[in-house]
C-alpha cells in the first residue's frame, strides 16, 4: 500500500515539474523580449532542480540551484541589463524564420522519439542511493581526479579570460 | 504507471529541440546563449536519469557535474563576449557581426 502511495507521489510530482518546465521552456524559447525569456528560463531551471531531487541525486540538485539559478542566470540578466539600449529595436526574427527554426525543431524531436520509443532499454531495478555527496566526493578524489583538476583550472582560465575580454582598453 | 527511464529521455529530447529552435530562431545573442543553457540541461538530465536506471555507480552524476562547471565557463565568456560585441557595434544583434564572412 505505501509502495503504491509512493509510486503515486512520484507521478504526481513528475507531472506537476514537466508542466513548469515544458511550459517554461517553450515560453524561453517562443517569448518575445529577451527579458521575459530569461525570466521563463529561471523556472525552466528550478524544475531542472526538482527533476534531479526526483532522481535521487539531491546533491546536483542543490548545485544546479546554486550555479544555474544564483550564477548563470544573474550574470546573464546583467548581459540583458548591459546591454539594453540595442534590446527594444531587436524583438525577434522574422515570423518565417520561426516557423523554419520550428520545422526542424519538430523533425529533431521525432527522430529523438523514434530512437528513444524503439532504444532495447535494459531496465534494471534502480537501486536507491543513500549518501550521494559522499560518493561523488570520493569519485571526484579518486576515480575523476585528473578530470577535476583539469576542469578547475579550465574555470580559472575561462574567468581571467572572460575579464581580460571586456577590460577597458587605453587608447 | 510508475516513471521510468523513458519519460525522462523525452522530457531531455523537448527541451533539446526546444533549445535548438530557441538558438536558430532568435537574433539576440543572449538568446542564443539561452538556448544553449536549455541544450546543456536536457543532456544532463539525460546523463542523470541514465544514472538512476543504471548500475547506481554515480558516473552520470559526475558526468552531470563537468557539465553544469562547463557551463559555468561557457556563460562566462559568452558574457565577455556578448559585453565586448555591444562595445565594439553598439548591438548584440548577430546579424550585424558579419566580419568574417567570406
Amino acid at each position: 500500500m505505501s509502495d503504491f502511495f509512493q509510486h503515486f507521489g512520484q507521478t504526481v510530482a513528475f507531472i506537476a515539474i514537466t508542466a513548469v518546465v515544458i511550459g517554461s521552456a517553450l515560453a524561453a524559447t517562443f517569448a518575445k523580449s529577451i527579458v521575459h525569456a530569461s525570466f521563463a528560463l529561471f523556472f525552466t531551471l528550478l524544475g531542472m532542480a526538482g527533476y534531479y531531487f526526483l532522481l535521487g541525486a539531491d546533491f546536483l540538485g542543490i548545485t544546479q540551484v546554486i550555479i544555474y539559478v544564483g550564477g548563470i542566470l544573474v550574470l546573464l540578466l546583467f548581459g540583458v541589463l548591459l546591454t539594453s539600449r540595442s534590446l527594444d529595436q531587436l524583438q525577434i526574427r522574422s515570423r518565417a524564420s520561426y516557423i523554419a527554426a520550428s520545422a526542424v525543431g519538430l523533425a529533431v524531436l521525432a527522430m529523438l522519439w523514434k530512437a528513444i520509443i524503439r532504444g532495447p532499454w535494459q531496465h534494471v531495478t534502480p537501486v536507491v542511493p543513500q549518501q550521494t555527496t559522499q560518493s561523488l566526493g570520493r569519485l571526484l578524489l579518486t576515480d575523476y581526479l585528473l578530470a577535476f583538476e583539469f576542469s578547475s583550472v579550465t574555470l580559472l582560465a575561462a574567468l581571467i579570460g572572460a575579464a581580460y575580454i571586456v577590460r577597458r582598453r587605453e587608447k | 504507471m510508475a516513471i521510468g527511464l523513458e519519460h525522462y529521455l523525452v522530457v531531455g529530447a523537448v527541451l533539446f529541440a526546444l533549445g535548438l529552435v530557441c538558438c536558430m530562431a532568435r537574433r539576440t545573442a543572449i538568446g542564443i546563449l539561452i538556448g544553449i543553457e536549455l541544450i546543456l540541461n536536457a543532456a544532463n538530465i539525460n546523463l542523470i536519469a541514465f544514472d538512476r536506471f543504471g548500475t547506481g555507480r554515480f558516473d552520470g552524476q559526475i558526468f552531470a557535474v563537468f557539465v553544469i562547471i562547463l557551463a559555468a565557463c561557457e556563460a562566462a565568456i559568452a558574457l565577455a563576449i556578448i559585453i565586448g560585441m555591444f562595445m565594439n557595434f553598439g548591438t548584440i544583434d548577430t546579424d550585424v557581426a558579419d566580419k568574417l564572412e567570406g
